[in-house]
C-alpha cells in the first residue's frame, strides 16, 4: 500500500476568489418573503391610507381626551335632544342629548377591544387545532376535523345570538367576544389545516426530522412559521368582522348593555328617531364602516404583498 | 355518484348530532333556573315546580334530556313558542316568506355577480374593473345593518320609491329593495370568483382555438369564456343561499317583514330565550342541510370531486 497526499484530489483552492464570491453575495439585496412583502406594502399609497385610519382609531381608544374635551356622558341635556350641529359639538346630539362625536370617539377603545380580544381567542384555538390536525394526520385529524365541522355548521352569529341571550346577566366586552371568537375558529383552523398539509411535504421538513429534530419540535420551529401567511392575512380581515358582530349584535339589544359605550348601541338607539334626526345614526355608522374597512383593505393589501404570484402579476 | 351521495350524508349524521348537542348544551348548563324564572318574583309552590319540571323533563339526568329532545325534534316536535303557538304552525306561515326574500336576493346576486364580474374581468386593468373593485371593497365592508338602514333612510324615506316597511302582507315588490340590498353586500364574493375564472379562461386554450378557428368575439365570450366561468359563480350563490337563510334576522327586523328571522328578532328583543334558542336550532339545521345541498350540486357540475 502507497501512501496517498490529498493533493491529488483536492483542487488547490484559491483564498482571495472565494473572498471575491463573498463580496458578490454581500452586496446582494437581503431578501426573504416577509423582507419582500414588507417593500411592495411600502410602495403603496392605499396601505398608508389604512394604516393611518387603524393608527387613528388605536389613539382615540387608548388616549380619546387628545381628541375632544368633551366627556361622553357628561352634560347631556334632554333639551338637547336630537339637535344640529353646535359650538364645540361638530356632530350634534343625541336622543339623549349626548354629544354624538364625543361618544364616537370615546366608542372606538370598546369596538377595538373586542376585535383585538376576538382575533386572540379565534387564534389561541384555530391555530393548534388546525396545525395539529394537518401535521400529525391519522386518527388525530379526523377527530379534530369532525369536532371543527361542528363549529364550522353552526353560522357563528347565531351561536353568539344563543349565548348572549343565555347569558343575559353577564354581558361585557370579554363575554362578547368569547361569544363571537369561540365559534368564529372553525374556519381559520381550516384554512391553517390545508396549509400544514402542503407544507409538511417539503424537503426542509424532511430534512429537520433527518437531523434528528423532534416531530413537535419541527412542528413549532418549522412547519408553523412557514404557514402562517393565510393565517395573518385571515386574522386581519376576522378583525373587522368581529367589529361589525359586536355591532350588530349590540343593535339587537343583546351585545354590550347601554352602560358600555360602543357604536352599535349608538346605532340601535339612533334608530328609534331615524326620521327626525338621521344624522345621529349616519356618524356612528360611518365611524364603525371606515374602520371595518380599514382593516379588510389591510388584510388584503398584505395578502397580495405576501403572494409573489400577485406581485409579479401587476 | 351515488356512493357520493351515501358517504356524504353519513358525514352530516355526527355534524347534525354535534351542533344540537352543543346549542342544547350551552343554554342548558348555564346558570339560573328556568323554571323559577317563569314565575318571575313570585315564590313558586314547590309541588308546582316540580310538576313543571317534570313536565318538560328537567328532573332527568342531562344527556337524557339531551336524547329526549333530539327524539322531539326529529320527530317533528318542535315544542311552542313563548307566547304558547306550535313552533311548527309559527314556522310553516313564517318560512316560505324568507325564502322568497332570500330567493329573489340571491336571484339578483347571481345576475350582479355574472355581469360585472364579466365586464370587468373582459376589461383587465381599465378604469371600469378599478373603479369596481373599490366600489366591491367598500360594499363588502358596509356591515348589512347600516347599509338596510341607509337604503330604509333614502329610498324608502326620503324618495318613497319603495315602502319603509315590510308588514303583515309580504309581496314580491315590497320586499325588492331590502332583497337589492342583500344581494349588494354579498355579491362581492362571487364577482371575484367570475372575474378570475374569466381572466384566466382568456388566455386557455380552448379560447385560443376559438380564435384561431376564425369565431368571433360575440360567439367566444359567451360560449366558450363565460360559460367555464360559472361553476364556481354557481355553487358560491348555492352557498350564499344557506348563510342568508341564517342571516335574515337582522334584515327582516330592520324591514318588518314576517319571516323567520323577525321571528328570531323579536324573540330576542323580548328576550325569550326559549324561542331563540328553537329558532336557532332550526336555522342551524336549515343551514346544515342547505350545505349538504350545495356539495351535491358541486359534484354534479363538476366531475373531479365525485371521484376522489
Amino acid at each position: 500500500m502507497s501512501e496517498r497526499t490529498t493533493e491529488h484530489y483536492v483542487a488547490p483552492v484559491d483564498p482571495d476568489e472565494k473572498v471575491e464570491v463573498d463580496r458578490v453575495k454581500l452586496s446582494e439585496r437581503k431578501s426573504n418573503l416577509w423582507l419582500d412583502a414588507w417593500r411592495d406594502l411600502r410602495r403603496r399609497p392605499l396601505f398608508y391610507i389604512a394604516m393611518s385610519i387603524v393608527l387613528v382609531v388605536v389613539v382615540a381608544a387608548l388616549f380619546p381626551s387628545l381628541f375632544t374635551d368633551v366627556l361622553p356622558n357628561n352634560d347631556c341635556f334632554l333639551e338637547n335632544s336630537n339637535a344640529g350641529p353646535a359650538e364645540g359639538h361638530p356632530l350634534g346630539f343625541t336622543r339623549q342629548g349626548c354629544d354624538v362625536y364625543s361618544r364616537i370617539v370615546y366608542g372606538a377603545s370598546t369596538s377595538l377591544s373586542v376585535g383585538l380580544l376576538v382575533v386572540a381567542i379565534t387564534a389561541a384555538i384555530g391555530i393548534p387545532m388546525g396545525a395539529i390536525a394537518g401535521f400529525y394526520g391519522g386518527w388525530v385529524d379526523s377527530l379534530l376535523s369532525r369536532v371543527g365541522d361542528i363549529f364550522f355548521s353552526i353560522p357563528y352569529f347565531l351561536a353568539a345570538v344563543v349565548v348572549m341571550s343565555v347569558l343575559s346577566a353577564h354581558r361585557n366586552v370579554f363575554v362578547i367576544s368569547l361569544a363571537i371568537g369561540g365559534f368564529a375558529w372553525a374556519s381559520l383552523a381550516r384554512i391553517l389545516r390545508a396549509e400544514v398539509l402542503q407544507v409538511k411535504n417539503l424537503e426542509y421538513v424532511m430534512a429537520s426530522e433527518a437531523v434528528g429534530r423532534g416531530r413537535f419540535s419541527t412542528l413549532l420551529r418549522h412547519v408553523l412559521p412557514n404557514s402562517l401567511t393565510p393565517v395573518i392575512v385571515y386574522l386581519t380581515i376576522a378583525l373587522g368582522a368581529a367589529i361589525t358582530a359586536e355591532a350588530t349584535l349590540s343593535f339587537l339589544g343583546i351585545g354590550l348593555p347601554n352602560t358600555i359605550m360602543s357604536w352599535g348601541n349608538d346605532i340601535a338607539q339612533a334608530q328609534t328617531s331615524i326620521r327626525v334626526a338621521p344624522m345621529a345614526l349616519f356618524w356612528p355608522s360611518l365611524a364603525l364602516t371606515i374602520t371595518v374597512l380599514a382593516f379588510i383593505v389591510l388584510g388584503e393589501l398584505i395578502r397580495d404583498a405576501l403572494d409573489p404570484k400577485a406581485r409579479a402579476r401587476r | 355518484m351515488l356512493m357520493y351521495v351515501v358517504r356524504r350524508l353519513l358525514q352530516a349524521i355526527p355534524v347534525f348530532l354535534g351542533t344540537t348537542f352543543l346549542i342544547y348544551f350551552m343554554v342548558f348548563s348555564m346558570p339560573g333556573d328556568p323554571i323559577i324564572a317563569l314565575f318571575g318574583d313570585k315564590t313558586p309552590n314547590p309541588a308546582v315546580l316540580a310538576a313543571i319540571r317534570e313536565q318538560y323533563n328537567l328532573d332527568e339526568p342531562f344527556i337524557v334530556q339531551y336524547f329526549l329532545y333530539l327524539q322531539n325534534l326529529v320527530t317533528g316536535n318542535l315544542g311552542v313558542t313563548f307566547s304558547g303557538q306550535e313552533v311548527v304552525d309559527v314556522l310553516s306561515r313564517a318560512f316560505p316568506v324568507t325564502l322568497k326574500l332570500v330567493a329573489m336576493a340571491v336571484v339578483i346576486e347571481f345576475i350582479l355577480a355574472v355581469v360585472i364580474g364579466l365586464i370587468s374581468g373582459l376589461r383587465k386593468g381599465g378604469i371600469i374593473d378599478n373603479a369596481n373593485l373599490v366600489t366591491a371593497l367598500v360594499l363588502s365592508s358596509v356591515p348589512p345593518f347600516v347599509a338596510l338602514f341607509v337604503a330604509q333612510y333614502f329610498i324608502g324615506i326620503k324618495l318613497g320609491w319603495a315602502p319603509v316597511t315590510v308588514g303583515a302582507n309580504a309581496t314580491w315588490g315590497s320586499m325588492l329593495l331590502p332583497a337589492i340590498v342583500i344581494a349588494l353586500t354579498i355579491y362581492v364574493t362571487g364577482m371575484r370568483l367570475m372575474r378570475g375564472s374569466v381572466i384566466e379562461a382568456q388566455s386557455a386554450d380552448y379560447v385560443r382555438t376559438a380564435a384561431a378557428k376564425g369565431l368571433t368575439a360575440r360567439r367566444i365570450i359567451p360560449v366558450h369564456v363565460a360559460r367555464n366561468s360559472l361553476i364556481p359563480v354557481v355553487t358560491n350563490t348555492a352557498a350564499s343561499f344557506g348563510a342568508l337563510i341564517a342571516g335574515t334576522t337582522v334584515t327582516e327586523g330592520i324591514f318588518n317583514i314576517p319571516g323567520v328571522g323577525k321571528v328570531l328578532y323579536d324573540a330576542i328583543l323580548r328576550g325569550e330565550n326559549a324561542t331563540v334558542v328553537s329558532f336557532v336550532t332550526i336555522l342551524t339545521i336549515l343551514y346544515v342541510i342547505v350545505n349538504i345541498l350545495v356539495d351535491l350540486l358541486y359534484a354534479v357540475l363538476d366531475p373531479r370531486i365525485r371521484y376522489v
